[in-house]
């Protein structure tokens, strides 16, 4: 479990984030979601420990990560994974390498326990045969299935994921969305996933926070999405005239 | 600066790490550095030829003049200049691009020191390799300068290679290694610096790219008067 308690977060004197207080459940898949620059990616940002909150406290499973020391944060970090918008993978590094970065760095196994584990990974992720690939030479969803395999190689039990479908075809996405589903019900990982992808909130928004202008504005699940009455978030959520007509017959 | 020499906590990867960086950044410069260092010294003979052309200066000093200015300035500081546009624009762009695609982000959340991680192998890498290229500059410059003096009418060779042995100091050759191994330091660490904050876009990367090329030359040109002034008076 995940919490933020009160967070705030200012830029050069813009307000981003305005006390937010939120909970992220083990086991589920938890989404935030909101606008271009509504401020989820600093949110999500800032529960990872990349930003530090001007005001507030984030708790790792009752563990105050914000007043942990430099070696305390390392030890907790070894127990997060991230999915980045682009992939974030080693440009130098083949995909094998990036997957085998984490344990390289943090196991004392051998070098066949560690490739054993690396194809593993890559074997879950239904990524096999790229293993000596560089990521220039791998498209957008094979680029997130390396990013997927390389955190979860050292078995997190957190799982962020900022924006994991952009830039992906609907197919993709939804391969991509249930990936990510299906692992954090597997390890029971806390997973956050940071999207303003309607087909995702959908398809596995088990817990959804919607951030608007930097505060949390509603919170609930994807069928609760369907019945809220919340202007807000029905102009974000149901922007398209399909959309709309979509919520009419199901509120009819 | 504090982070980049924190004691890592896996060697061997490091090991690896400068290996790699040894081989992107000094082996790739030996053919731009031997093909200047060549064409320097053959010009540097040339033109002491052409000013030293008196009865009452010995032809051997032709070949003397030529050693001197390599060792002392061309293959320490000139190639060091010649490197911070090379390498420090490599340096500062590969590690800008890292920023701004979050792969350092990556690494910091994996509980990577990514400062260490990505900089430390490359300061030591360049501190141990360009070293060499001195010695390398020093040596083919002076074959271009025997090329010269062999293939043009200037000089005899053999006065040239008299002139090579002439008042010889190895204390020279150290100085020139000393400075080098400073210059790489300054190279490296400013671009790394410039890279590693580097915010924005691609542009910004392509700005930080400059800013290491700049600052570091002024770096190199200020160190070089401060080394000198140590080192050799």
């Amino acid at each position: 479990m995940i919490k933020g308690e009160h967070i705030s977060k200012s830029f050069e004197g813009r307000t981003v984030l305005n006390d937010i207080s939120v909970e992220f459940e083990t086991g589920k898949t938890n989404l935030i979601i909101g606008r271009s620059g509504s401020g989820k990616t600093v949110l999500l940002k800032t529960l990872v420990g990349l930003h530090s909150p001007d005001t507030g406290r984030i708790l790792y499973d009752d563990v105050c990560y914000t007043e942990l020391g430099f070696n305390e944060r390392k030890a907790i970090r070894k127990d997060i994974g991230m999915i980045f918008q682009g992939g974030a993978l080693l440009d130098s590094s083949t995909v094998v390498e990036n997957v085998k970065l984490p344990l390289d760095l943090f196991t004392e196994q051998s070098e066949e326990e560690k490739l054993e584990r690396v194809n593993f990974c890559l074997r879950r992720v239904q990524l096999e045969n790229a293993d000596h690939l560089y990521p220039s030479e791998l498209s957008g969803g094979m680029i997130k299935r390396v990013a997927i395999a390389r955190a979860i190689v050292l078995n997190p039990r957190y799982l962020f994921c900022d924006e994991p479908n952009s830039g992906l075809d609907p197919q993709t996405s939804v391969v991509i969305d249930n990936l990510i589903q299906d692992i954090t019900c597997e390890y029971n990982i806390t997973t956050i996933i940071n999207t303003h992808d309607m087909n995702s909130v959908m398809e596995i928004g088990e817990k959804i926070v919607y951030i608007h202008e930097g505060k949390k504005w509603w919170e609930g699940s994807k069928d609760d999405i369907l019945l809220s009455e919340n202007k807000e978030l029905n102009d974000f959520v149901f922007a398209s005239a399909m959309a709309k007509r979509a919520k009419q017959l199901i509120v009819k | 600066m504090g982070k980049v020499f924190s004691i890592p906590e896996k060697p061997g990867i490091y090991g690896r790490r400068i290996m790699y960086e040894m081989e992107a950044l000094g082996f790739n410069s030996i053919g731009l550095t031997a093909i200047i260092s060549i064409f320097i010294g053959a010009v540097i003979t040339l033109q002491m030829a052409i000013n030293l052309e008196s009865p009452f200066i010995p032809k051997y000093l032709i070949g003397y003049a030529t050693r001197e200015t390599m060792i002392l300035e061309f293959s320490s500081t000139v190639v060091a200049l010649i490197l911070a546009g090379k390498v420090g624009s490599n340096i500062a762009s590969e590690i800008g691009t890292m920023r701004i695609t979050e792969q350092i982000d990556a690494l910091e959340i994996m509980g990577v020191n990514s400062a260490s991680y990505l900089i430390l192998p490359k300061i030591v890498a360049t501190v141990l390799f360009f070293p060499l290229l001195t010695l390398l500059s020093i040596l083919i410059g002076t074959i271009g300068g025997y090329i010269i003096a062999a293939a043009t009418d200037i000089m005899i060779p053999a006065q040239y290679i008299e002139g090579l042995f002439y008042c010889f100091r190895t204390y020279s050759i150290v100085y020139s290694l000393i400075k080098m191994a400073v210059f790489a330091f300054i190279i490296t660490s400013v671009s790394a610096f410039c890279g590693y904050y580097a915010k924005g876009n691609s542009l910004e990367v392509g700005k930080s790219s400059t800013r290491a090329v700049v600052a570091s030359s002024i770096a190199i040109m200020l160190f070089n008067l401060i080394l000198t002034q140590l080192l050799l008076t």
